[in-house]
């Protein structure tokens, strides 16, 4: 225990670390949106050229990524099984009621490669990221909604206490685990329900104690002149340097060169 | 000289409601407090649980404001809303538990909180953090996560959190009841320092007789009020009263006491070895 981190960062000095969370974060985003751009085969080899490049920048061992794919995996069959079988067009090959149509093909692959390419984009951001970074990334991205009296500041803190608490949390379940083994809980045998069932006295005493653990947070926060977002500074506030606003010209170059392959259809 | 907290007639009641019926019934916490304490002074404050010591603590960073009688901290009166936050800068508070007071995921990010809130600029804050850190013996845990260190390091970052902010007393509420004795020993050791070499106030709240050896000046709580005061001698030549109140005294004094007691010719209150060594021999 104690090892345990949201997301899947994996520590590194690649020159994707080094980027600004801000530009990992659109980055992504404009990956994800040219991806559904492209429609042709050299779209997709385009596609993949750029993660290809992207993943050995990272430094990231390319199991890593793989990993990131595992969760999905499911899914992706199952979509890539309804596009075959239930779009309409010629039909290539008849199973019984069963019918695999060429259309339906050629949309179970596009839609195959592009949830798989979107997964392991996506991936590269969260591993070459630290949870914390992700956070300030967000609240700056964020921060103009503010305007619109979206807590923006108080989210963003919220999730960065919510990633400092989750691995005292889990080690606390262990130890409430360990303790009602202890005296005799039982939670290996029986069916799914009673399972379930059998979790209520780890989840009880859980939940007091995380009360606990927020109420004596909020006072040390207060203690300490915590009061909102308002007239705050940041220690590690966000800054662009050259390479991040070198990383935007990349991207624009790769957004351009999707919405043209993506016009072409090839 | 200044003193920089100043206690009078401070009382603080809260409601509480019964277990089996909804009548409410008023419970003084603590009652008729008068306190000063000097600028530089370490301080001490004993007593069992539900002395009170605690709320008296939360008093002095306005975290509760008093009921009855007034509390100033370096001449400004806790009482004042628009004061709070000077008064929460000028005596930092830590907490019993070093996990639930850390807010930040790295080591020197959670020392920077409280500067942050304060509005120093960014290059300030990363001075105050390093010299916090130096001061509390932490500076080579600066990248760390606060989860791998141990409770006595736990609560030296939390402290150095406190420094960081400049304050001129930190108030520490318990803050080695849960560590092991290599970690109470380290916090002892910071907070002393602290106080000799930076002339920072210190008022530690504690049941650990042990660490109430070195103070400039002992109170005693029970039920709410101080019942002693005095130099850690005056203190524990007064076995018979401590016990009374429920507290220990260490064992260097009670094995004095006892045998000054039998009728060996030692001084009261022994404080340490050395002393009932010396006193021996």
């Amino acid at each position: 225990m104690g090892e345990i981190t949201l997301g899947q960062y994996y520590p590194s000095n690649s020159i994707l670390h080094r980027l600004d969370p801000r530009v990992k974060f659109i980055g992504t985003f404009v990956y994800i949106v040219g991806l559904f751009l492209v429609r042709g085969p050299l779209g997709y080899l385009f596609a993949a050229a750029c993660l290809a490049a992207l993943i050995v920048l990272s430094k990231v061992p390319f199991r890593f990524i793989l990993k990131s794919m595992k969760p999905i995996f499911l899914i992706l069959i199952v979509t890539m099984l309804f596009n075959m079988l239930l779009t309409p067009g010629t039909p290539v090959f008849r199973f019984y009621f069963l019918k695999v149509t060429r259309e339906g093909l050629i949309m179970a692959v596009r839609m195959g490669i592009r949830l798989a390419f979107l997964v392991m984009g996506s991936s590269i951001m969260t591993l070459t990221t630290t949870p914390n970074q992700l956070t300030d990334g967000m609240q700056s991205l964020f921060s103009p909604l503010t305007k619109l009296h979206v807590p923006v500041h108080e989210i963003s803190m919220m999730m960065s206490i919510a990633l400092r608490f989750i691995p005292i949390l889990t080690e606390e379940a262990d130890k409430i685990r360990k303790a009602q083994i202890a005296r005799g809980a039982d939670f290996e045998s029986g069916g799914l329900i009673s399972r379930i069932k059998s979790m209520v006295p780890i989840l009880v005493p859980l939940f007091v104690s995380a009360f606990r653990r927020a109420n004596d947070l909020a006072m040390a926060m207060e203690a300490r002149c915590y009061h909102g977002g308002g007239g705050r500074t940041q220690m590690k506030p966000l800054r662009y340097a050259k390479r991040d606003f070198a990383s935007y010209g990349v991207l624009a170059l790769f957004f351009a060169i999707c919405i043209i392959l993506g016009r072409l259809g090839v | 000289m200044a003193s920089i907290i100043k206690a009078t007639k401070l009382g603080f009641d809260y409601v509480k409601y019964a277990d089996d019926s909804e009548t409410p019934e008023k419970v003084s916490a603590i009652r008729e407090i008068d306190l000063t304490v000097e600028k530089g002074d370490f301080i001490a404050v004993l007593g069992h649980n539900g002395s009170g010591k605690s709320t008296l603590a939360k008093h002095i960073n306005a975290l509760l404001v008093p009921t009855r009688g007034t509390m100033w901290v370096d001449g400004i009166d806790t009482g004042k809303e628009e004061e709070l936050w000077k008064v929460r800068q000028k005596a930092g508070m830590v907490f019993q538990n070093p996990d639930n007071q850390i807010i930040g995921t790295v080591v020197d990010e959670d020392v920077g909180f409280g500067p942050e809130n304060l509005g120093i600029p960014t290059d300030d804050i990363w001075g105050r953090v390093e010299d916090a850190l130096a001061k509390v013996g932490m500076l080579g845990f600066r990248d760390r996560s606060p989860n791998r260190l141990s409770g006595g390091q736990k609560q030296r970052v939390a402290i150095a959190g406190v420094v960081a902010m400049h304050p001129e007393c930190i108030v520490l509420d318990e803050p080695t009841a849960m560590l092991d004795p290599n970690g109470r020993k380290e916090v002892l050791e910071v907070l002393r320092q602290l106080n000799k070499k930076e002339g920072v106030t210190v008022l530690l709240i504690t049941h650990y007789m042990e660490e109430v050896v070195f103070a400039d000046h002992v109170y005693v709580m029970d039920a709410g009020r101080v019942v002693m005061e005095g130099s850690p001698r005056e203190i524990f030549s007064q076995v018979e009263r401590l016990k009374e109140l429920r507290l220990t005294v260490p064992q260097v004094t009670e094995l004095a006491w006892e045998l000054r007691k039998s009728g060996v010719e030692i001084p009261e209150g022994i404080l340490t070895i050395e002393e009932l060594v010396d006193a021996l021999c």
